[in-house]
């Protein structure tokens, strides 16, 4: 791991999971360089942490799972967002932004 | 919440397929990631090292992926269990030591405790058992009259009289315990009885199953036509659970009554250990009794009472308004037959009232002490399995340091490796305690059984106790936990490169836990005498009872009860009739001698009356009391009870002739005062009434009267023949060599010869003098067992911890071999080790023996707790054991081989 790369906030990796799925049905590889590509690179996620992730998502409903040819004609795992996991996304947004606001404002007039 | 489940179920099933996709998945990950690199511009093997790196151990992945879900933590059990399993299997030895060693620990103190909960503690099954309380005299005074049933506690005026001056119950009944013959003719099948006052169901709240329940309108005097209710036990196996059993008539002593009801399935009556089939209205005893009925007998002790409380009454409360009535009721009630000592005696009566929510027992004061001990025996055999436990597992566990030290290098965390050995323990606990809750059910049951006799059925209601298996087991978790888990952790806690450095040794101090293992072994040696004193000294107790002296032949006897109250005879022909049934019996071939007896010896049936010396005078408040019992010529012959001056009563011994008794040597030493006490006359006062004078013909040998624990008493024998009020049976004692079945058919014979209305039963005499030693067995076959289990735990530690003891130090021996030693002193070595802890383990033990025996002082007969024969022979007996036990490890370390011990370093 990069001396750049930031651990995540406990429990923000399903949400930024679950954002990445929200454009397009992606595979486990893509997801990992979709988030890194859009944090910039400040987040570089551990396959160990994001298998388990899927593993917990598609458990709990959030998100679906299908095995496609891949554009190298290989199989591979293509996971989508399910009506249930738009709905928790937006939902888990909404409380992120809120949350995130708070903060901000605790940090203003603290310093 | 669903689909997580599904995909758990298929997770756990569909393993394969699950584990092959996500395989396949992180392969194509990997892929993936190459490719990136390469185009990044590595070469392809740089690239797949790098993506190799990044995603780390794909096991480890893989494993925390399976993490993830919820079915992990149960496939993670179940490859613990399964790995413990084998890990038993390989162990044979040990898995069964520990597993036996648990479940006989737990079976025991399950079983004791759920007979001593059922016996002791468990409430009655009936509606509020709580508000139940039992009516009596209190304290408990020595009362003269006559006695009947189990229950003893009242006569039927006292009854009375409490039903309708006391005010504390809203319900109140009085019960006797009896036996019925329900045969209509012939040979007598006798059930167990109950004689219930009218308001005995509606006070408990006792539900018919069938028909109805006795009702105050069934008891009332001449209730002829009134019913029995019968126990649905007695329902279901005499009449297969039969509803057309309502309204047909049940014969009771040859009297019919109409079954009315049955009473609900778990209702055995209000008393625990005893049971009942069939329940009689009290009015219904005068029928049954008519000569001379209990009823209305005002010196006949035999009802018992228990009344339900009323709301807002305390036990205090009814008690302090049944002590201010007491006056009154026992001025009512004083029988007019007691003489002025008796009746003064008796007016200082008090009632009381006792708590009866737990209903009532003679099994408690019989064997609630006992109970208790066993329990105690029981449970310090728990702690030698347990301790015997924690000694394999502290064997084990330093020999699995290693594996711990490996599992750990490899990469399995900590708190995998404390689950893994937590389902272990968990594994032998649940295999020992599922086999001690069997254990339980049967030894618990045959406990029962090996105190009840077909005379005297006992019904205990037992269940397989939760929570003393649960207790039980908790307690072998626990100390697997300790003794197992507690070296593991510290194993676990040192670096793995250093435990794997170590070699064959282990890393913690060594010497730190064989003296755990050594103190272990020292209870349990110490613990196992104290268990094997109590053995022997129960085991002895018996013996010295069975061998007691009781004055006659106890083999080769059998009694008959030969009942023709039927035939309705007056006074005079009953005796020539008995005497008409005992030369008919004593004419059966085969039959060497037989008498009749109003009292058989041992039977627990006694009659006490007191002895005025001399032709006349007034009686003296300090009379001498004596024994009493009438039989016909030939008893003496017939038991074998040597005469030793006069003669035996004969012929012209009846009614009309002059009085005459023989007495027993008690008898002439005590109150006759002579060696010889033949021609020496004497009166006889029961209750108010004097006889006599008698004159002694014979002197015979001392016996025993009621039990065989008692002293000699003072016997007096009256000749049958003179005794004006002659019974309507006759119980004759028949000594023969004949097999038991032929001579009972033979006498069965004779009694339908003689008249079709005679009702037999038969004993036989040697059989129920054993049963009278029921108790005293019990305690010597339990203790018994107890103490060889003990013995045989111990001597397992024992040799364990010389064994572990030999293969430490196997270079030393090595050494000191090649340094010239012989086997001899090897051995000797070895055996002082072994010596070193049996002389701690005795010494403690004969001091806790000294202490725990104490306990069962009033169990014994015939020797004191802290007998020295039995506590020699307990130590030099276990010690013989141990030592023996110690020397098979030192024969071996003998037969070392030097080279290959040193080798081995």
């Amino acid at each position: 791991m990069t001396e750049t790369s930031a651990t995540l906030v406990q429990g923000t990796l399903d949400m930024l999971i679950l954002k990445t799925l929200a454009l397009e049905p992606l595979h486990g590889w893509g997801i990992s360089q979709r988030i890194q590509q859009l944090s910039r690179g400040v987040f570089e996620v551990n396959p160990g942490s994001l298998f388990p992730a899927f593993r917990r998502l598609e458990r709990a409903g959030l998100i679906e799972c299908q095995w496609q040819t891949s554009e190298n004609n290989r199989r591979a795992k293509y996971y989508s967002l399910t009506k249930a996991g738009r709905q928790k996304l937006k939902s888990e947004t909404k409380e992120w932004e809120r949350q995130v606001a708070a903060i901000a404002r605790i940090l203003q007039t603290a310093s | 919440m669903l689909r997580n489940l599904w995909g758990g179920m298929r997770g756990l099933f569909v393993k394969h397929k699950a584990e092959k996709e996500l395989d396949d998945e992180l392969r194509d990950f990997l892929e993936k990631s190459t490719t990136e690199k390469m185009r990044a511009g590595m070469t392809r093997e740089k690239a797949h090292r790098a993506a190799r790196m990044e995603i780390g151990s794909v096991e480890a992945v893989k494993e925390n992926v399976r993490a993830a879900s919820w079915e992990r933590h149960l496939e993670t059990l179940w490859n613990d269990l399964k790995f413990g399993t084998r890990l038993l299997r390989f162990n044979p030895v040990f898995a069964g030591a520990a597993i036996l060693s648990l479940a006989l620990g737990i079976g025991a103190n399950t079983a004791i405790f759920q007979l001593l909960d059922a016996v002791r503690l468990r409430t009655l099954p009936v509606k509020n058992p709580q508000e139940l309380a039992s009516v009596a005299i209190d304290p408990r005074k020595k009362a003269s009259g006559r006695f009947e049933g189990r229950r003893s506690e009242l006569t039927s005026a006292m009854w009375e009289q409490i039903r309708d001056q006391q005010q504390g119950f809203s319900g109140i009944f009085a019960w006797s315990p009896t036996q019925f013959n329900i045969s209509p003719s012939g040979e007598v099948h006798n059930v167990q009885a109950l004689w219930v006052s009218a308001e005995f169901f509606e006070t408990l709240g006792v539900e018919p199953a069938l028909g109805r329940v006795l009702t105050p309108a069934d008891d009332h005097s001449g209730c002829a036509a009134s019913g029995v209710v019968i126990s649905y036990s007695f329902w279901q196996h005499e009449y297969g659970g039969d509803a057309s059993v309502i309204g047909q008539p049940l014969s009771i002593n040859r009297h019919p009554f109409p079954i009315i009801g049955v009473t609900g399935p778990s209702f055995y009556g209000v008393e625990v250990g005893r049971y009942f089939d069939v329940a009689a209205p009290l009015c219904a005893e005068r029928i049954l009794n008519a000569e001379d009925p209990m009823s209305d007998a005002k010196d006949m002790w035999w009802l018992a009472s228990m009344g339900r409380l009323k709301p807002g009454w305390t036990i205090e409360r009814a008690a302090s308004q049944l002590r201010a009535a007491s006056p009154g009721i026992f001025e009512a009630t004083l029988p007019a037959n007691f003489n002025p000592q008796q009746a003064k005696n008796f007016l200082t009566y008090k009632l009381g009232v006792q708590p009866g929510g737990t209903g009532v027992s003679d099994l408690r004061g019989d064997y609630e002490s006992p109970l208790w001990l066993l329990l105690a025996l029981a449970a310090l055999v728990l702690v030698i399995a347990s301790a015997n436990l924690a000694n394999l597992l502290l064997a084990r566990a330093s020999a699995r340091e290693k594996e711990m030290g490996m599992r750990m290098a490899i990469g399995a965390s900590r708190g995998r490796l404390i689950r893994q050995l937590l389902a272990e323990c968990l594994l032998l606990s649940i295999l020992g305690a599922a086999l001690g809750a069997l254990l339980a059910r049967s030894l618990s049951q045959l406990l029962v059984a090996s105190i009840s006799t077909q005379r005297d059925p006992l019904f205990v209601d037992l269940g397989t106790d939760w929570r003393v298996l649960g207790f039980t087991t908790g307690l072998a978790v626990l100390t697997c936990i300790l003794f197992g888990l507690a070296p593991a952790l510290r194993a676990t806690s040192v670096s793995p490169g250093l435990v794997l450095k170590e070699g064959g040794r282990g890393s913690t101090d060594g010497r730190r836990r064989f003296g755990l293992r050594r103190i272990l072994v020292v209870s349990q040696i110490a613990l196992s005498l104290t268990l094997l004193v109590g053995a022997l000294l129960f085991a002895r107790s018996l013996g010295k009872l069975a061998g007691v002296d009781a004055g006659f032949q106890r083999d080769g006897i059998l009694l008959t009860d030969m009942d023709f109250t039927v035939l309705n005879l007056s006074n005079e022909r009953r005796i020539s009739f008995a005497n008409e049934l005992l030369d008919r019996v004593r004419a059966i071939p085969g039959v060497d001698a037989a008498a009749s007896a109003a009292i058989v010896p041992l039977s627990g049936n006694g009659a006490v009356h007191d002895i005025l010396p001399g032709t006349d005078g007034a009686a003296k408040e300090d009379s001498p009391v004596a024994a009493f019992n009438r039989v016909s010529p030939g008893f003496f012959f017939t038991l074998r009870t040597p005469i030793l001056a006069g003669r035996d009563f004969d012929d012209h011994d009846v009614a009309g002739s002059p009085l005459v008794a023989i007495v027993n040597e008690s008898f002439a030493r005590k109150i006759a005062k002579t060696g010889n006490p033949v021609g020496a006359m004497f009166r006889v006062r029961s209750m108010s009434k004097t006889t006599g004078p008698y004159e002694i013909v014979g002197l015979v040998k001392d016996t025993k009267y009621m039990d065989l624990r008692e002293d000699a008493q003072e016997i007096v024998y009256t000749p049958v023949a003179q005794y004006n009020r002659q019974d309507q049976d006759t119980q004759i004692l028949i000594r023969s060599t004949m097999p038991i079945s032929s001579l009972i058919a033979a006498v069965k014979t004779t009694a339908s010869g003689t008249n079709a209305n005679v009702d037999v039963s038969f004993v036989v005499f040697h059989q129920m003098i054993e049963e009278g030693l029921l108790r005293d067995r019990l305690m010597a076959r339990l203790s018994g067992f107890f103490g060889g289990l003990a013995v045989l735990l111990a001597v397992i530690g024992l040799y364990g911890v010389i064994s572990y003891m030999v293969s430490r130090r196997r270079n030393e021996i090595g050494i000191r071999m090649s340094l010239g030693a012989d086997r001899g002193s090897i051995i000797s070595l070895v055996l002082r080790e072994s010596l070193g802890l049996l002389a701690v383990g005795l010494g403690i033990g004969i001091i806790l023996s000294l202490l725990v025996s104490r306990a069962a002082a009033s169990l014994l007969f015939g020797l004191k707790p802290n007998d020295t024969a039995t506590l020699v022979v307990a130590t030099v007996g276990l010690a013989a054991i141990a030592l023996a036990a110690s020397y098979v490890p030192a024969l071996r370390a003998s037969r070392l081989d030097p080279v290959q011990a040193l080798r081995n370093e």
